[in-house]
């Protein structure tokens, strides 16, 4: 039973201890601003298109459910306030780092497994460079500071795409639409809405870099590495939202 | 550069007292020893996945050792934290067993890597970029600086290698398994670099590998630096040699994480052990 439990418990103890060494490193030198620059632009940029694609037609889809269901009510003029607490609240935070982690947890397992698998790390480490400060900390910061961006960006293009249907199924205005949208948005909303992505971007980078930092067995290895990566961040995204939602559920 | 302190004998680049290394269950390493000094040469010899590459990474502190002590320098890194060991470290010269180089930088940028990223070196940038052309002369591919080394054939990214551990002039070399993969006449191109590079800078070299012709080279040719040329070393130290020959070359050959053999070139020849034995082409 003990050896049973012996390889997750040990591998969660690992996963804090990088996630501790990684954050500690943000306060020491040397910093390489150089590499958080390059990633920013591979998580944050490169992701760009896709966020867009999918908040607008996610912004889409609910106002087209939502107005149905909320004729039954007479109530279409809410629709705007429906759409923008749902993105904000939870659809923005969720759907971005969802993407992210399915490009970016996987990228960046696959890039540190190779690197691992072809002695790269060992290198690194031989050659007087900690990998943890060199690769792991310019990662999590990079997400930290473009995840949130990213799900400004998500909620407002979702947002557009609401106003679109709104305009055109339910022959709302511009100012009735985006009204009704900015009155229902409260502190609260803005602050879980990014909040949540903050805590997202600390899960999706170390499980990427931790997956990919203990890959082992070649090619396969990192085949290996780069789902378990986006299978446990993706699960993770999920609990940690509901633990987050719960908690700012209770505070209003 | 620092002083090395002192609690060995001055001159001891690398000891290893009773180094074991075990992973779980399984021992890498059963207890082994010795010694380098300046300009000393150790070819290890042993089949795949008998210890080499481990004995390598536990001289660096890649790898801990589970029992016994690791001096570098004559300082003891049996204990050291992995931040404390960085400057350390930078300080030996490592090829890798396929090079170990980062694919996503350039090679001049790989070569660079170890002067711009040590602590120990500040060096303008202007003087990066000569040392890492003069490393990359030195191994005849100063035209590759702006390539990739997914771009370079097997025996060139095993030179960039060889340029990247050498670049900051490091008293103690470690190459792993040098001409692995490669065919006979680029691997003795990479041996012929080897013995270059030892007897011009005079640095010690621990060398693991399966191929007994490398260890032969090192042992019985220097580099003569008038004529540029390799020549076999002359038991008596002929008037043409310049230069003192390199000390003598110890073998070593390993066996699932053991040391089954120290020796000279001679005795190493001379040896009945049937593993033994298999790495010495048998003459008629």
């Amino acid at each position: 039973m003990l050896d049973f439990l012996k390889p997750p418990v040990a591998a969660i103890q690992d996963f804090f201890g990088l996630a501790g060494l990684a954050l500690r490193n943000v306060f020491r030198a040397p910093h390489y601003t150089d590499d958080i620059a390059l990633q920013m632009d591979i998580i944050g940029v490169g992701s760009l298109p896709i966020v867009i694609l999918t908040g607008f037609f996610s912004g889409l889809v609910i106002t087209m459910q939502m107005s149905r269901a909320l004729a039954q009510y007479g109530a279409t003029g809410q629709v705007g306030q429906i759409v923008a607490i749902t993105l904000a609240r939870e659809l923005g935070p969720v759907l971005t780092a969802l993407l992210v982690a399915g490009r970016n947890a996987s990228g960046i397992a696959s890039e540190l497994g190779s690197m691992k698998v072809t002695e790269q790390i060992d290198a690194m480490r031989a050659l007087g460079t900690d990998p943890i400060q060199k690769l792991v900390t310019p990662r999590m910061i990079a997400t930290a500071v473009m995840l949130p961006l990213l799900t400004i960006i998500a909620d407002f293009v979702g947002l557009c795409g609401g106003f679109i249907i709104a305009s055109l199924t339910l022959n709302q205005s511009a100012s009735e639409y985006w009204t009704s949208a900015y009155q229902a948005l409260e502190y609260n909303d803005i602050v879980q809405g990014l909040l949540k992505p903050f805590v997202f971007a600390f899960v999706i980078s170390l499980v990427g870099c931790f997956y990919g930092l203990r890959t082992s067995g070649g090619t396969q290895g990192v085949g290996r590495a780069t789902t378990e990566a986006v299978v446990v961040a993706s699960v993770w995204i999920f609990v940690i939202t509901s633990l987050l939602t719960r908690i700012f559920v209770n505070l209003t | 550069m620092p002083a090395p302190q002192s609690d060995s004998p001055a001159a001891s680049l690398l000891r290893m007292e009773s180094v074991t290394v075990s992973f779980d269950d399984l021992v890498a390493l059963q207890p082994l020893s010795f010694e380098m000094q300046a300009g000393d040469t150790r070819v290890v010899l042993g089949a795949a996945g008998s210890g080499k590459t481990t004995l390598l990474k536990a001289a660096l502190g890649l790898v801990k050792a589970s029992r016994g002590r690791v001096y570098l320098f004559g300082q003891d890194i049996t204990d050291l934290g992995e931040r404390a060991m960085y400057d350390i470290r930078s300080r030996v010269g490592v090829l890798f067993q396929e090079g170990g180089l980062f694919d996503s930088i350039t090679v001049a940028e790989n070569v660079a890597y170890p002067l711009v990223n040590s602590k120990r070196l500040h060096l303008p940038p202007a003087e990066v970029d000569h040392r890492v052309e003069d490393a990359l002369r030195f191994v005849e591919l100063e035209h590759t600086l702006e390539k990739y080394p997914g771009e370079l054939s097997g025996g060139m990214r095993r030179r960039v290698g060889i340029a990247r551990a050498v670049v900051t002039e490091p008293p103690l070399v470690l190459y792993d398994s040098p001409t692995a993969g490669l065919d006979p006449i680029t691997a003795n191109t990479i041996m012929a670099l080897i013995v270059r590079e030892r007897d011009s800078q005079n640095t010690a070299n621990l060398i693991v590998t399966q191929r007994y012709q490398d260890g032969q080279v090192m042992a019985n040719f220097r580099y003569n630096r008038s004529s540029g040329q390799l020549e076999p070393i002359s038991p008596n130290g002929s008037a043409a040699n310049h230069g003192s020959n390199p000390r003598p070359t110890v073998f070593m050959v390993m066996k699932e994480g053991g040391v089954v053999f120290e020796g000279s070139q001679a005795e190493l020849e001379a040896s009945t052990d049937s593993y033994v034995s298999k790495f010495v082409p048998k003459h008629s």
